[in-house]
């Protein structure tokens, strides 16, 4: 126990990104209807860029947006350590625009399938196909 | 059910939080993440490609094809919901309903009669979304909506040199577009935004990002590499770069646009395009 703690305390960034991502999981598994799937899905999606954007964090680091040499190409020194990492916020950058545009695909399923069930409800859709495989 | 849930959520949360000690810690500069590459692309980007912010150089120049993919990804998904969703508007279908504004009298008008003009302001249609007063809604944003544009703007053009770039400015500019069909309503918002006008704009951002690319493969170099654009553009090599990612950002910002509109369109109202939120 006396281990544990100065752990979480180092690493804390991951706890809490695997709390949401379980929830979002959890969620996933577990809720009957589909448009709170969807909502577990797109919370799965945040843990994610969270995790990607913490690992990026260095300590002490600003936004990589170089400062020094201005407009004149930058020939200074620049100390990698200064900046925070700029590639997981660009992958991220570009997952975020697209889990919403995937999400209005995952909407547009559901709407699909409220038309042609008439519920949402994972066991009511469930329950309809069999009956109707049944015939 | 829930409980074999909670039972596999937790052991496997727990074995991602067993694993944690072997991570790097929170903050370290020496991390693997934060060594190799991503110390190139900091020591040298401003070089290569003349933009302070080094976030938009790996965006567009050293990771351009992963961008390309992504917006085709924006794109596919707009079109995915277009074929999902979209209904065929059936001439007439039910009667409508109309108020005559200046004597408040309401018209039945059965199917296949002459239908007043869609932005008449004598008559108003009556629909699920009626509301009879929203001045104060309507006249902020009325307000709010230029400048959010002109702020998207900014912050496609500025993306060199401050946070910000096409995905970004982008979304602002659906999200103007979207502001106006909730406040308005949607019909009036397909008015000044048609689905053609989208689907058109769409394809202009995918084609100007994957054009750029086959131009520079047109002038000899590798695709996507703006080096090769130097001529065309009448400035030295590093100075096309920083070009050739203004033009892939604007193509971004085409696309994402008119998808993320497009996609509100059908989901709103459900394909039928009619009446909205």
């Amino acid at each position: 126990m006396t281990d544990l703690l100065p752990l979480m305390a180092a690493k804390y960034n991951y706890w809490i990104y695997t709390i949401l991502m379980m929830t979002g999981l959890y969620a996933m598994i577990a809720k009957n209807n589909l448009v709170k799937k969807i909502i577990g899905m797109n919370i799965f999606q945040t843990a994610i860029i969270l995790f990607y954007v913490s690992i990026a964090y260095k300590t002490g680091g600003t936004l990589p947006i170089i400062m020094e040499g201005g407009h004149g190409g930058g020939h200074g020194a620049i100390n990698a350590a200064d900046y925070i990492n700029p590639l997981p916020h660009t992958l991220m950058l570009t997952a975020i625009v697209v889990s919403v545009a995937t999400m209005g695909v995952a909407l547009a399923l559901a709407i699909k399938v409220y038309r042609q069930y008439g519920t949402l409800e994972e066991d009511d859709i469930n329950h309809q196909i069999r009956t109707q495989a049944g015939q | 059910m829930r409980l074999l849930a909670l039972i596999a959520v937790i052991l496997t949360g727990g074995l991602i939080i067993f694993q944690t000690g072997a991570f790097p810690d929170f903050g370290d500069a020496n991390a693997p993440a934060n060594t190799y590459l991503s110390t190139y692309y900091l020591e040298h980007g401003q070089a290569d490609t003349h933009a302070p912010n080094i976030v938009t150089s790996v965006l567009a120049d050293y990771r351009g094809y992963d961008t390309m993919f992504e917006t085709t990804v924006v794109f596919a998904a707009g079109l995915a919901c277009f074929f999902l969703l979209r209904r065929k508007k059936v001439p007439g279908g039910e009667p409508r309903i109309y108020r005559h504004m200046p004597t408040g009298i309401t018209l039945r008008i059965a199917d296949g009669g002459k239908l007043p003009a869609e932005d008449s302001e004598v008559f108003r249609r009556l629909d699920t979304e009626f509301v009879p007063q929203q001045l104060i809604i309507k006249n902020t944003c009325r307000i709010v909506i230029p400048f959010i544009q002109i702020f998207a703007l900014y912050v496609i053009a500025h993306g060199h040199y401050s946070p910000g770039g096409g995905f970004q400015g982008g979304v602002l500019l659906a999200a103007s577009i979207i502001l106006y069909a909730i406040s308005h309503d949607l019909r009036r918002a397909i008015r000044r935004f048609s689905e053609k006008t989208a689907a058109l704009m769409g394809s202009l951002g995918v084609l100007i990002y994957a054009g750029t690319g086959a131009l520079c493969l047109l002038m000899g170099a590798n695709f996507l590499n703006y080096k090769a654009l130097a001529p065309l553009l009448g400035v030295d090599a590093v100075m096309a770069r920083s070009h050739g990612i203004l033009i892939v950002e604007i193509g971004v910002a085409f696309a994402v646009m008119a998808m993320i509109i497009w996609i509100y369109y059908n989901l709103s109202s459900a394909g039928k395009h009619d009446e909205g939120l």
